[in-house]
């Protein structure tokens, strides 16, 4: 209430709220697993699809596939380099894909009109919980990849150019999840909030330009995490001389 | 009625962390591996069995250019000979041509002169036996008178 010194009898904003479900003695968000069980099967569904009948010369679905499938490759392989980015391909191409449909899911569906009994549903990535299980596979998925291809030298990129740069990058290996996630956590949520506010102060015309660039944003926001995980893994493996 | 809760919340709140976050993170590791078998794999051989083909074919035209390249080469090269020496034979044949006419027209006029050579010899022959027998016969004649004339005296 104290943002919004007004009451508003037509439209209820929600933040922070959440729907819990009881798994034994977790507690999970249901409204975050909802949703990104629909992202996900849209995601098999398109790749259903478009690989079921796939042919020399593309055609229809298999032409988005092929062009997403480059799209990756070149991310991947710019970031990562020519030596392993086959590896690491499917993971970083997973994040950008899952994170891009996430992203546009939130702000294409209206979800606010399936009514829940607490909380809403939304982008999966506005829930810290999600933007940080990616960071942090991330760290996982970069120190995998270090080690197992350079073996304990991997830790030489500690010290790499001189050993004064040992406690920078000690702490990089904690600002990297923690920017990661934050990053994407804020501007989806932010985007969702400005919408909400705009849409719930003025609910005609104005919103809409923010509306795009919130899809601009979310899209962009899934590309900065794809990138930057794949310069992550890119990092970590690459040889120094 | 606004609901605000941000920091703090004991229930709920934006930072509120629990079960959500490893069964997310294990639901997108099955995710990459799902795609991978459906998606990155597939498409990916498609693309490179494209990517393959194109280059062998690309090529394989390359070769096929380079060959007709040398073929077109060949041909010329035979055309132009085939002309040279169809000039050559042209040549030659009007050069033969040429003397066999230059013959031809010599022997026919050393004939022509040969005969009318032989021609005037016999003319002048026969005019001289001619103009011999007159001769003789006017002698004869001559000398007939004149025994007539001096037997009648």
């Amino acid at each position: 209430m104290g943002f919004f010194p007004f009451v508003f009898p037509f439209a209820e904003l929600e933040v922070g709220q959440h729907l819990y479900w009881q798994l034994g003695n977790l507690r999970i968000h249901g409204q975050v697993f909802m949703t990104s069980w629909i992202v996900i099967g849209a995601l098999l569904a398109l790749v259903v699809i478009g690989t079921k009948k796939m042919e020399r010369d593309p055609r229809g679905v298999q032409n988005l596939l092929e062009f997403l499938w480059d799209y990756i490759r070149d991310l991947a392989r710019t970031q990562i380099g020519e030596k392993v980015y086959r590896d690491w391909m499917p993971f970083i191409g997973t994040l950008f894909l899952f994170i891009f449909v996430s992203n546009w899911g939130g702000a294409l569906v209206p979800w606010r009109l399936i009514h829940l009994p607490s909380g809403e549903l939304g982008a999966p990535t506005a829930d810290i919980n999600t933007t940080v299980a990616l960071a942090l596979l991330v760290s996982l998925s970069y120190f995998y990849a270090g080690l197992s291809n350079k073996g304990l030298r991997y830790f030489e990129y500690y010290v790499h150019p001189t050993p004064i740069m040992l406690p920078f990058k000690i702490v990089e290996d904690f600002t990297k999840p923690l920017s990661l996630s934050f990053r994407l956590f804020g501007n989806i949520l932010a985007d969702e909030l400005v919408v909400a506010v705009l849409v719930f102060l003025v609910p005609l015309v104005l919103p809409v330009p923010v509306m795009f660039l919130g899809l601009f944003t979310s899209a962009i926001q899934a590309l900065i995490f794809a990138t930057l995980a794949a310069y992550y893994i890119g990092e970590a493996v690459e040889e120094h001389h | 009625m606004t609901t605000l809760l941000l920091f703090g919340a004991t229930e709920g709140g934006l930072f509120d962390f629990d079960a959500t976050l490893p069964l997310m993170a294990v639901q997108v590791v099955l995710l990459t591996f799902i795609l991978n078998a459906l998606f990155f794999k597939p498409v990916g051989r498609v693309v490179e069995e494209r990517e393959a083909y194109v280059t062998t074919s690309r090529a394989d035209a390359k070769q096929k250019l380079a060959q007709v390249e040398k073929l077109e080469k060949e041909l010329r090269d035979q055309l132009k000979e085939a002309r040279n020496s169809a000039q050559k034979v042209i040549e030659e044949a009007e050069k033969d041509s040429d003397q066999l006419y230059r013959e031809a027209l010599a022997l026919a006029t050393a004939e022509a002169n040969a005969s009318r050579e032989h021609a005037r010899r016999e003319i002048d022959s026969q005019r001289d036996a001619a103009l011999n027998q007159l001769k003789a016969d006017s002698d004869k004649l001559g000398d007939l008178i004149v025994e007539r004339l001096l037997a009648a005296k």
